[in-house]
């Protein structure tokens, strides 16, 4: 009788009501979100649901294999790669010249003779907040807006890519060209070179390496990043995929599902072989 | 420079030209005068913003809708996390732990985005379908993470606890969970803040939240109503921005 008496004292958690208190506090704060959300999982199982979606899934298997088909992926598999690679060429054309703009090392106005002129404050702040903008907005929302704006197919997709990944480039290329050492960049420029060649002789031996396996990383995400788009009509594996789904042609979408799983694994060889070629 | 690098650099050259080409691009119409009148028109036709009290309202609406997508998905993702964390972690043997390693991957590996167009069918559209189309890829995030903290996490309390004759649950809650239970806190907080970023844009193909009334003001060709949920999403990421910055400023104190 004892015995049991302090083994149930031990047992017991001290902590426990603080807990129970957190949690019940955590669900109530949690519980208009239940509501907003219109969380009812019945749905799933709603029988004319369950229909619908259990047809869907059983087409998944087996895949889509004929020739037909598999030569419609294959030329929208080429499509995508050819979308981010494309996409990539504009991110730089955009990325390379503001990131200049926005080094501050490069600057000369800050070496004189009037240290700190407005002109190039102005400039440097608005190539600055051009990147802002062009990266806060997600590459989805720019493919939105691109696909109203130039039609359906892989062009919205391809200036999605660029303007994006341009902003995101520019504002990694510049870090990294502050973090190198920008001393012999400084020496050119205080020795009256000019900024370009400050920055072909002096920042780019530096700063190479690691811009190239930045933006070969980036490319990767731009693959996977344009599957995605497809899917509000960007072109690429995506778009055959919403197509796919909206058919309910559940064969095709795990093929092509699976291929996008291939392309992610390839993409990430190609851009591990490339960093390790160029190390 | 070594012969390889000009041979990568010929190869990336014919790579973007073959792109270019391969997409039949028209560089030249889309640079053109008429191109440009029509592109400006288009830009310019998203201002101002509507910021009528109405549809500020509906905004509002669709924000909260968002935030209440990503919590939720989020919490759902963490309790079934956890639940495949436990085989994955290699605590039931080696069978489980590489079919729950196999399930985690693949709901890791499918994006959100693809998980949210098939969720539309399950659930049809509105922001449920949003809801459990982050659960399932941040299930495979969290599950993965939190397998690899409960490998790392210091056997010896639980070691201790079992020798005491402890039964295999009481271990667990006793003996392993307080060591790990903040790093699963960082690890849920870092998805919420993902996934509000992300449940704001899932909504283009149909579940809910500030990205369907993209999608719905875009179709319409309100530009000044997609305009104020553009300006919204950006408040929103900023906003969370801030807040993750200033939660991670504090709990590192």
């Amino acid at each position: 009788m004892k015995s049991e008496a302090v083994s149930s004292a031990v047992l017991r958690d001290p902590a426990a009501l603080p807990r129970l208190v957190l949690i019940v506090t955590f669900l109530l704060l949690l519980w208009p979100g239940l509501t907003l959300t219109e969380f009812n999982l019945g749905v799933l199982f709603d029988s004319r649901n369950r229909e619908t979606i259990g047809k869907f899934l059983a087409t998944f298997f087996p895949l889509d294999v004929s020739a037909d088909f598999l030569r419609l992926v294959f030329k929208s598999t080429l499509e995508t790669l050819a979308i981010a690679t494309a996409g990539m060429a504009i991110a730089l054309a955009i990325a390379l010249p503001l990131s200049l703009m926005v080094t501050r090392s490069l600057s000369i106005s800050r070496i004189g003779p009037r240290p700190g002129g407005w002109s190039g404050r102005l400039l440097r702040t608005s190539a600055r907040f051009i990147l802002m903008f062009f990266r806060s907005i997600p590459e989805i929302v720019w493919a939105l807006l691109f696909v109203r704006a130039v039609g359906l197919g892989p062009a919205a997709g391809v200036l999605a890519i660029g303007i994006t990944y341009g902003g995101m480039l520019g504002k990694v290329y510049s870090e990294i060209f502050e973090s190198d050492d920008t001393r012999p960049t400084v020496a050119l420029l205080e020795t009256g070179s000019g900024r370009l060649a400050a920055f072909f002789y002096g920042m780019l031996p530096v700063a190479l390496p690691e811009l190239v396996s930045y933006s070969v990383y980036r490319w990767e995400c731009a693959v996977r990043a344009s599957v995605i788009m497809g899917f509000v009509g960007a072109g690429g594996l995506g778009m055959q995929m919403e197509l796919s789904m909206r058919m309910l042609k559940g064969a095709e979408v795990s093929t092509m599902l699976l291929i996008f799983l291939l392309l992610v694994v390839l993409a990430d060889s190609i851009s591990a072989l490339l960093r390790k070629a160029i190390a | 420079m070594r012969p390889l690098h000009w041979i990568l650099i010929a190869l990336l050259l014919a790579a973007v030209w073959g792109s270019f080409a391969y997409l039949s691009l028209d560089t030249g119409q889309l640079l053109s005068a008429d191109a440009g009148a029509q592109m400006s028109k288009y830009v310019l036709s998203f201002f101002p913003p509507d910021l009528s009290l109405a549809y500020l309202a509906q905004t509002w609406r669709g924000a909260v809708e968002t935030i209440a997508i990503s919590a939720i998905g989020t919490l759902l993702a963490a309790v079934l996390g956890l639940l495949l964390a436990l085989p994955a972690s290699g605590r039931f043997g080696v069978i489980p732990r590489v079919i729950a390693r196999l399930l985690l991957n693949f709901l890791r590996s499918i994006p959100e985005l693809v998980w949210a167009a098939l969720m539309v069918f399950a659930a049809g559209l509105g922001p449920l379908a949003g809801t459990l189309a982050l659960a399932w890829h941040t299930t495979g995030v969290i599950g993965r993470l939190f397998a690899e903290t409960l490998e790392n996490a210091p056997p010896e309390p639980a070691q201790a606890l079992r020798l005491a004759g402890a039964r295999p649950l009481v271990t667990f809650l006793y003996g392993t969970l307080p060591s790990v239970t903040a790093q699963f806190v960082a690890y849920i907080l870092y998805r919420w803040e993902i996934n509000i970023r992300m449940a704001a844009i899932l909504g283009v193909v149909g579940a809910g939240g500030l990205g369907q009334m993209l999608y719905m003001s875009l179709s319409l060709f309100q530009q000044s109503q997609a305009m104020t949920v553009i300006l919204a999403m950006l408040m929103l990421v900023a906003l969370v921005d801030a807040a993750s910055a200033w939660l991670r400023q504090r709990l590192a104190q």
